[in-house]
């Protein structure tokens, strides 16, 4: 299953809906993501990114109520499935593994 | 309603276009979120570009809707149910129908008309089976400070040329018209007319022998083949190969007998005579006969070799012409290819044969037609969009069921194609009444368009259905596709139906505009064309008798013809003024011996002491001529005011004029009479200077005799009997003056009769429209107007309230349309006319108000009918 694997920026996203909670639709992620890493972060490619989590079953959406701030239309809201919260864990403690097998010498000055 | 900045329309609409229905939605919201944000920011133009490139930058892979076979398929599947709904609908809605169809029919009949016109000019010399390959060498003449002319006819030195080895010339070959002369088969003459051609002639056109080889048959001097029909015309049989026939002294020999020439060729002939005869009767004997520049009266065909081109063969006439004109002063002559097909519809050219139509001429018909047809468009597209609020209800439940908006889309088109193919038969049915109509509209006519159907054309007839069905039914099937099934069903009366009031009053109006246009320039132009019949030519044409003759001295007949008592006065004249032909001669006149001398085209008519009180020209000063024995001894000439004016002949004063001297032809004539000026020309051309010669026998010209106007019928038929005596050969050729002016005219009488029957056509179709219109509105306003009537609103009230929109849009039709055409004659029609009559306002007026009024009736009898209907009937139904 090519579900299992996740890309770095496809984790950020995913990370920003978890972070956003019931906010976490398409144009929230965007501003988040842009406050977090201080990059513009495209609608273009954030679009494409969540279309891309929820084909691969990591993210779930369904269709907010309407409201007259987006011309009468309605927002798409996501948020992580299991399996998105079991790829987030995995990739986080895939992290700390490798993190905690780093000697403490090796990285000190070289910042 | 909504005022803050919106986004660009066409983007979204592109969105919704590509876009899959599961994303669109909240897609286009996020746009809307940094659309408005970027017009907080950094404002409205900015935004919009930055929305545009978020669209355009969206179309991609996973958005792109994915192409569903499915809803084709149901397209396919519904079309029967769409024959059935249609059908149903058009039965329900019999005034509906009935406007539609019959609109629809009776302009489609003007189309299928014209489709017929440009198949028949298309089809033209395509029997000939080189077709492709065989051009026309049209000759460019240029006398030096003179206007150029452009001539479908060449020199014979050209072809002389060309049989030199020109690359990319096949063959060529050189056709002579005007052979004309008396032929005798034994006791019998019939007269004759054939043109020349030499021995290449049946390998470049298809013309097929029915007897005789086509290799031979127009090599040797005096060689003859006759058309099948000429052959039985002459010896009753077409069994004649070999036999001769004698015209004057000559012997010619019959070598084949043709197949009667199919009728769209622009190669006519009843007989053809080898070009070796023509050689032989004239070449050798005139001089200049095969000059370069006797570019007059002999036509050059070549036919490409396979892999010849064009270009090279133009390259080798440029060649020519270049080597050619060496030998010529003041005088340039080019050559130039035509391809053959483009004769019929082709450019105008000086001494063209056979028919030709200009592409302008074409464009305008089909223009007309094109706009009678949209004409009643309109009234389908206006009369379902006044109807929409019967049918939102059908189109709310096929929503609800399922229907895509494509599926809507469908029906309605198919509903508009079958309602133009319905009109197609009623149009075919009327357009072959419009064929008889219009072959018989002026003799010509039928010598150029045979209007038979062909695969080809019954193919453009049943595209023109089809597409006229298109146009008509695409803005209401839009506009019933967009309806949103809930409000529909919901409540049906909130359709936006009345969004589009504006649009169907633009139609409207156009469509009276242009009845009105039709109408107006119908009667102005049938006013000036009385006019042209009417004018004051500046001599009379009442009650004379003009003979043509055909080379013989008429001597004899004039006596003969003198004795009958009808019969008042007769003379001679070698042209008939006033139709269009003109003829002319240089004349120089010299003030006195000294000077250079001044030299100019003077028009001239060669005439005998009769003519003049015959025709009533008024003689300023001076005298007629007066009897002369001998042609010879010519030394007078007669001249109009134009003449003095030109030359500035003794100060331009009649009376000092006279015995002045012009030099004529190689003649000195004296000024012996100075006429009032008249119109030598139609009116289309100014007056100019002109003189008349005389002659006491014109054998080629005509006789004109006057005529005691009472039992002009027992005169004729004695006439025609002195005639038959005089000339067994030839049938009498004679016609009133009056006529042969009508006849000069006949193009526009044809003109104002065409535009006639478009504008009758318009104004029924536009009234048609607007019937189904004020029948609609009136019938949705029924509850309204019975609640007014209920509170107290009386029936002249209640109509004027109805009819108030309708009248104005009539007026603002007439306000447009009048002046339109004011200026359409002023500026456009009239300025070919050197004299015509001032423009006829009232004429326009009495057009207008023919419409109006009946527009008026229409719309009056309706709303009444609606104002005095019982409002106890009306409101108690609901």
């Amino acid at each position: 299953m090519k579900g299992t694997n996740l890309g770095e920026f496809e984790e950020l996203v995913l990370l920003t809906i978890a972070a956003l909670a019931a906010e976490a639709y398409s144009v929230a992620i965007c501003d988040e993501l842009e406050r977090y890493t201080g990059r513009s972060a495209k609608l273009g490619v954030v679009h494409a990114v969540l279309n891309r989590l929820e084909e691969k079953g990591l993210a779930k959406s369904h269709l907010g109520d309407a409201s007259a701030t987006r011309g009468g239309k309605r927002k798409r809201f996501y948020e992580v499935t299991h399996a998105g919260k079991v790829a987030l864990m995995r990739a986080k403690e895939l992290r700390e593994a490798i993190w905690r097998n780093i000697p403490g010498f090796n990285l000190e000055g070289s910042i | 309603m909504n005022k803050d900045p919106q986004p660009p329309q066409w983007a979204t609409a592109f969105l919704r276009w590509y876009c899959r229905p599961r994303l669109l939605e909240d897609l286009e919201g996020d746009l809307y979120e940094y659309f408005v944000r970027n017009v907080s920011r950094k404002g409205l133009r900015y935004a919009r570009l930055v929305y545009w490139l978020d669209v355009i930058k969206f179309l991609r892979p996973y958005t792109i809707r994915k192409i569903e076979p499915l809803t084709f398929l149901t397209h396919f599947m519904m079309i029967g149910s769409y024959f059935k709904t249609s059908r149903r609908n058009l039965v329900r809605n019999k005034l509906f129908s009935f406007i539609n169809v019959v609109g629809l029919a009776v302009s489609m009949s003007v189309g299928l008309l014209v489709i017929s016109i440009v198949n028949d000019l298309r089809s033209y010399d395509d029997f000939h089976e080189k077709k492709d390959r065989i051009f026309r060498v049209l000759t460019h003449h240029q006398n030096d400070g003179q206007a150029p002319t452009d001539l479908a006819s060449s020199s014979i030195r050209t072809a002389q040329r060309l049989a030199g080895d020109v690359p990319g010339v096949e063959n060529f070959t050189i056709l002579r018209n005007g052979f004309s002369g008396d032929a005798k088969v034994g006791q019998n003459t019939f007269p004759l007319e054939g043109t020349w051609a030499d021995q290449s002639f049946f390998k470049v056109f298809t013309f097929p022998l029915l007897a005789g080889d086509p290799a031979t048959a127009l090599q040797a001097p005096y060689s003859l083949v006759l058309t099948e029909k000429t052959a039985e015309r002459l010896f009753g049989s077409t069994q004649v190969l070999g036999q001769t026939v004698r015209f004057d002294t000559l012997e010619y020999q019959i070598t084949g007998i043709a197949r009667d020439i199919p009728h769209l060729s622009h190669i006519h002939f009843d007989a053809l005579l080898s070009f070796a005869s023509a050689d032989a009767t004239m070449g050798k004997k005139q001089d200049g006969f095969y000059n370069w520049d006797n570019v007059w009266s002999n036509y050059t065909y070549i036919t490409l070799s396979k892999n010849g081109s064009t270009a090279g063969v133009q390259r080798a006439l440029n060649q020519i012409s270049k080597e050619e004109n060496k030998a010529l002063l003041h005088k340039k002559v080019t050559l130039s290819l035509q391809p053959l097909k483009d004769i019929a519809l082709g450019r105008k050219l000086s001494n063209n044969m056979g028919p030709r139509m200009e592409p302008v001429t074409l464009w305008i018909l089909g223009g007309l037609a094109f706009v009678i047809i949209l004409s009643a468009c309109f009234n389908y597209t206006n009369l379902s969009v006044a109807r929409s609020l019967r049918r939102s209800r059908e189109v709310g439940v096929r929503k609800i069921i399922g229907a895509r908006r494509s599926h809507v889309l469908g029906q309605f088109m198919t509903e508009a194609v079958l309602i133009s193919f319905l009109a197609l038969v009623f149009s075919f049915g009327l357009y072959l009444l419009l064929r008889r109509e219009f072959l018989a509209l002026d003799p010509h006519i039928p010598e150029i368009f045979t209007l038979d159907l062909s695969v080809r054309s019954v193919l453009s007839f049943i595209a023109l259905a089809v597409i006229t069905g298109f146009v008509a039914g695409f803005l209401p099937a839009v506009f019933f596709s967009k309806i949103n099934a809930l409000s529909a069903m919901k409540d049906a009366s909130g359709l936006r139906i009345f969004k589009h009031i504006g649009l169907r009053r633009v139609l409207i109006v156009a469509q009276y505009t242009l009845s009105l246009v039709f109408i107006a320039t119908t009667l102005v132009g049938y006013s000036q064309y009385k006019g042209f019949l009417n004018f004051d030519l500046g001599f009379t044409t009442e009650n004379i008798l003009n003979i043509k003759l055909n080379g013989t001295d008429a001597a004899t007949l004039k006596k003969e013809l003198s004795e009958i008592p009808g019969v008042t006065q007769i003379a001679h004249s070698s042209m008939v003024s006033s139709l269009g032909s003109m003829y002319g001669f240089d004349v120089k006149y010299r003030p006195s011996n000294a000077s250079p001398g001044d030299s100019a085209l003077v028009w001239v008519n060669t005439v005998d002491e009769n003519y003049l009180p015959i025709h009533q020209h008024k003689l300023i000063s001076g005298s007629n001529f007066t009897l002369r024995p001998e042609k010879g001894k010519e030394s007078e000439v007669i001249v109009n005011q134009q003449v003095l004016k030109r030359f500035n002949i003794g100060g331009r004063d009649p009376q000092k004029a006279l015995g002045h001297v012009l030099s004529v032809d190689g003649r000195d004539l004296t000024i012996i009479g100075v006429m009032k000026d008249f119109h030598y020309g139609t009116v289309e051309n100014k007056i100019e200077p002109v003189m008349f010669r005389y002659s006491k026998s014109e054998p080629w010209g005509y006789l004109n005799l006057q005529m005691a106007s009472t039992d002009l019928e027992s005169t004729m038929a004695k006439i025609e009997s002195a005639w038959k005596q005089f000339d067994k050969v030839h049938p009498l050729k004679a016609n009133f003056y009056d006529d042969q002016i009508e006849n000069a005219y006949s193009q526009f009488s044809m003109m104002v009769k065409v535009i006639g029957f478009l504008a009758f056509l318009a104004i029924c179709i536009a009234s048609l429209g607007l019937f189904g219109m004020v029948v609609f509105t009136t019938e949705t306003k029924l509850k309204e107007i019975s609640i007014r009537k209920v509170l107290g609103a009386s029936e002249p009230g209640l109509i004027y309230l109805l009819c108030r929109g309708f009248i104005a849009l009539l007026a603002v039709a007439a306000l447009i349309a009048l002046p339109a055409t004011y200026l359409l004659f002023d500026k456009v029609l009239l300025t070919r006319f050197a004299y015509h009559q001032p423009i006829g306002i009232p004429e326009m007026l009495a057009g207008a108000l023919i419409v109006m009024l009946l527009a008026l009736v229409m719309i009056g009898s309706q709303t009444a009918r609606a104002a005095r209907s019982n409002p106890a009937k009306v409101l108690k139904s609901e």
